[in-house]
């Protein structure tokens, strides 16, 4: 695989998703990979439920922790409204891969707001990407014993667009998933990987 | 082997290099994950206090005592460690004192975004600011050692930004840093220097700070800043980065890294020692450039010492006073200024998307209580922490919140002016330890008819679930935990009650009896954070049958309980099967999925 002398994710989603260990991840294996690489991530309130984000970035010398707009080649949606905030940062002909999954927000709970349709969602990101990926992640995971490995799931699938060995992935899973997790999320990482691209990666 | 880093970890990492003894702090993002990992290192004292300013003397005790020590806390904790900063100005120490303060811009989880380097200038002591993680390693160890050159605390200042990303930090052989997978030492076996052939350094003149010591101390703060900027001059902490001479850039800090991004061709002045300024390098940079443009967050500190100078410069006419910079914003206010091209994008479509904000968790015990207030209709002098949630809609059942502590003060003066509510304070466990006690005495000291309600989940749980006096435990996981009504009555309290809030009948009957009492009184709603212990029951179910929309459930705020498309329904994965809306139901319409009744 060639090896772009940068690549910029965003990862989206909702406090208690998993977003911060697959950025972690992503971020080690940049780095073992011979990148260097920034992450960066808000905690705090957005444990309760609340958005969260984080943004990794590699590079020959990274210098923002903090991606511009028009500047990412991966938005990664652990959640579908939450990816649908941020293909303001795509660059033109990025790539999004969103996990088909709803969570809804307190506004649409109590009636006061629609939850966007799938084909809304998709026009928006497609608006700069060059193709969105949508991934039944979370169902997937749960299928493999546990729901909150969506986000292994979805690194597995954007590992087939990265200049990493799989040794490199599976040294990283080892050492950052909690022990007793890591059988579960190695079979996630691996359902991912085994997903069919839709441009025939 | 260098190691990828968070700016707390290599903080946590550069002060166990340095050899640190005692550590302290509160907790408070963005500053929280320091001491979480400075506890597994070896032979250093590391400890939560019960608020800041307390945490910072436990500190000065310590280098005063000759170990090199450190605290940390977010920027208002400075506000509460002020005094405390100013008299360890005057003193100076034995050993080094680094003082983090990690300041927010953006306010991710503050009430306000203060810039805490005016705090150097105030107190007139160092301040360190670090770009990126492997700079928050090495200017901790450099911040120790200028403390002990200068006999001075010394500030290091870190943003949300530096505080909570990553990067490439080196390690030292022998020395590694530790993760997430050591447990910390016991506290027992800490610290390994109490040999007990160490005195205090009995020396009055420096160490009491009377009137008549004091005013000798004056004079060595004053000469100790001149030397400071002295050293400035030639510190490694600054650095000249040479480029194109139409272009000068002064900036420090997360800001440094975004201007490399937008202005990658010019001059750069980045400054690691922001407080005091190196007057001659910032001429001699001025000089050498046509024109000179400050980057720095938030105030235009940098900016309006570089002007008194006599050093023409442009900075905040440009570039925002408020909220945390962004490479965008920059690119932006750059091109605004003429400085920078802005690059085009295809637009994205689209309406508004509906907001996510942060809720109680499904399960939280401080959802009973603020739906028993939302009936109740007290006026509310709230604090913070999670609790603060319970002002967010449909609950709006806090009506002031402004700093820790302020709560119970906030509530007796309202009373006192005579408003025709009844008063309640609602304060946290943590907060109630940190700043609450004080007040409460001072209520039952003049005799206020104010209601406490402490929310008590036992955990620090906001900052991401620390122990607190109450908790039974140290930083370390161990000790024993306090006797809060024991305290409270022996404080003098006649009316003091325990209820569990997600027990509503009885929450509401003795919350209702407190309010009718003219007294003083505390009521303790005991409950463990859902979150931490994730507490989890069956799920409970609403019977369309039984149903009538009304929709008091909805009142709740959780989650887990929603009107989609008209009707009614709990989700299934979200709900922790606590009760509350069964409880509140007024056509028992909601059911436990075990089948058995409510
Ligand atoms: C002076 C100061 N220090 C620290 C903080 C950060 N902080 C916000 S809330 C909180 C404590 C919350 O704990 P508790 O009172 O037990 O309430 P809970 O979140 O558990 O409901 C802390 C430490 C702050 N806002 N101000």
């Amino acid at each position: 695989m060639n090896r772009p002398e940068k690549i910029d994710f965003i990862l989206a989603g909702v406090g208690g998703q998993g977003t911060i260990l697959a950025s972690d991840i992503l971020t080690e294996a940049g780095y073992r990979s011979g990148y260097d690489v920034k992450k960066s991530e808000v905690h705090g309130m957005s444990q309760r439920g609340g958005s969260v984000e984080s943004q990794v970035r590699w590079g020959s010398a990274v210098r923002s922790p903090l991606v511009e707009k028009g500047r990412a080649d991966f938005l990664v949606g652990f959640e579908m409204l939450e990816a649908a905030r941020w293909p303001a940062y795509l660059a033109p002909g990025g790539l999004a891969l969103v996990n088909r999954y709803r969570i809804f927000p307190p506004a649409v709970n109590t009636g006061h707001a629609d939850y966007p349709a799938e084909e809304e969602i998709d026009r928006r990101i497609a608006a700069r990407a060059r193709l969105v990926w949508w991934i039944d992640a979370t169902g997937l995971a749960a299928g493999l014993g546990h729901p909150a490995a969506a986000g292994v799931v979805l690194l597995g699938a954007l590992a087939n667009y990265l200049p990493v060995a799989d040794e490199v992935w599976q040294t990283v899973v080892q050492d950052l998933v909690p022990p007793r997790h890591v059988d579960l999320n190695r079979r996630a990482f691996a359902a991912g990987r085994a997903l069919a691209c839709p441009d025939g990666r | 082997m260098p190691k990828v880093m968070s700016g707390n970890e290599a903080v946590a990492y550069g002060a166990y290099l340095a050899g640190v003894r005692v550590a302290s702090g509160y907790p408070g993002t963005p500053s929280t994950e320091i001491l979480e990992n400075l506890v597994r290192y070896p032979g250093i004292a590391t400890e939560w206090a019960t608020n800041e300013k307390v945490g910072f003397d436990v500190a000065v005790g310590a280098a005063y005592a000759g170990a090199r020590a450190l605290v940390t806390m977010k920027h208002v904790g400075l506000n509460v460690a002020a005094e405390s900063l100013f008299y360890s100005s005057y003193t100076g120490l034995t050993a080094g004192l680094v003082v983090v303060t990690a300041d927010d811009p953006g306010m991710f989880s503050s009430q306000n975004e203060q810039d805490n380097r005016r705090y150097g200038q105030f107190a007139k002591v160092p301040v360190v600011e670090p770009s990126d993680s492997e700079e928050a390693r090495r200017f901790t160890q450099e911040a120790f050692a200028i403390s002990e050159q200068f006999d001075v605390p010394v500030l290091l200042r870190t943003t949300t930004r530096i505080a909570h990303s990553s990067s490439a930090v080196e390690t030292v052989e022998g020395h590694p840093p530790r993760g997430r997978r050591d447990a910390p030492p016991s506290r027992r076996e800490t610290p390994a220097w109490r040999s007990g052939d160490h005195a205090f350094p009995r020396d009055q003149q420096k160490y009491v700070m009377i009137p008549a010591y004091a005013r000798m101390r004056h004079p060595v703060v004053e000469e100790r800043l001149t030397r400071l900027a002295a050293y400035a001059e030639t510190s490694g902490l600054n650095q000249v980065i040479p480029g194109d001479r139409e272009l000068g850039i002064v900036t420090c800090g997360v800001a440094y890294q975004y201007a490399r991004e937008v202005f990658p061709t010019a001059s750069f002045l980045k400054l690691g020692l922001v407080y005091p300024l190196p007057a001659q390098l910032i001429r001699t940079f001025a000089a050498g450039v046509k024109r000179l443009i400050i980057v720095e967050e938030l105030d235009p500190f940098l900016e309006e010492q570089i002007r008194l100078l006599g050093v023409e410069a442009e900075g905040k006419k440009f570039f925002s006073l408020t909220d945390e910079y962004t490479p965008d914003r920059l690119r932006n206010w750059a091109a605004q200024a003429g400085l920078a091209p802005v690059p085009e994008f295809p637009p994205v479509p689209g309406a508004a998307l509906p907001g996510r904000p942060p809720m109680l968790c499904p399960g939280c015990g401080h959802r009973g209580v603020f739906y028993v207030l939302h009936k109740l209709k007290p006026v509310v002098m709230g604090d913070i922490g999670c609790y603060t949630l319970g002002a967010a809609p449909p609950l709006y059942a806090i009506h002031t919140c402004g700093c820790m502590g302020a709560g119970i003060g906030v509530a007796q003066g309202a009373e006192r002016a005579g408003v025709k509510d009844k008063v309640v304070a609602v304060i946290g466990d943590s907060t109630f330890y940190h700043s609450g006690m004080a007040p409460l005495v001072n209520v039952l000291w003049n005799n206020s008819p104010v209601t406490t309600i402490i929310l008590d989940n036992l955990v620090t749980a906001m900052t991401g679930h620390q122990v607190n006096p109450g908790s039974g435990a140290t930083l370390q996981g161990e000790g024993l935990g306090m006797d809060l009504e024991r305290m409270l009555r022996r404080m003098g309290f006649s009316l003091v009650d325990t209820v569990d809030p997600l027990d509503y009948e009885t929450t509401l009957r003795v919350i209702k009896r407190h309010l009718e009492t003219d007294a003083p009184t505390v009521v303790v709603a005991r409950r463990p954070c859902a979150l931490q212990t994730r507490f989890r029951e069956a799920p409970y179910l609403i019977d369309p049958v039984a149903c009538t929309s009304c929709g008091t459930c909805l009142k709740l705020g959780c989650v887990a309980v929603s009107k989609y498309g008209g009707t009614m329904s709990i989700n299934q994965e979200l709900c922790v099967g606590c009760g509350l809306c069964a409880a509140v139901c007024p056509q028992k319409a909601v059911k436990s999925s075990t089948g058995v009744a409510n």
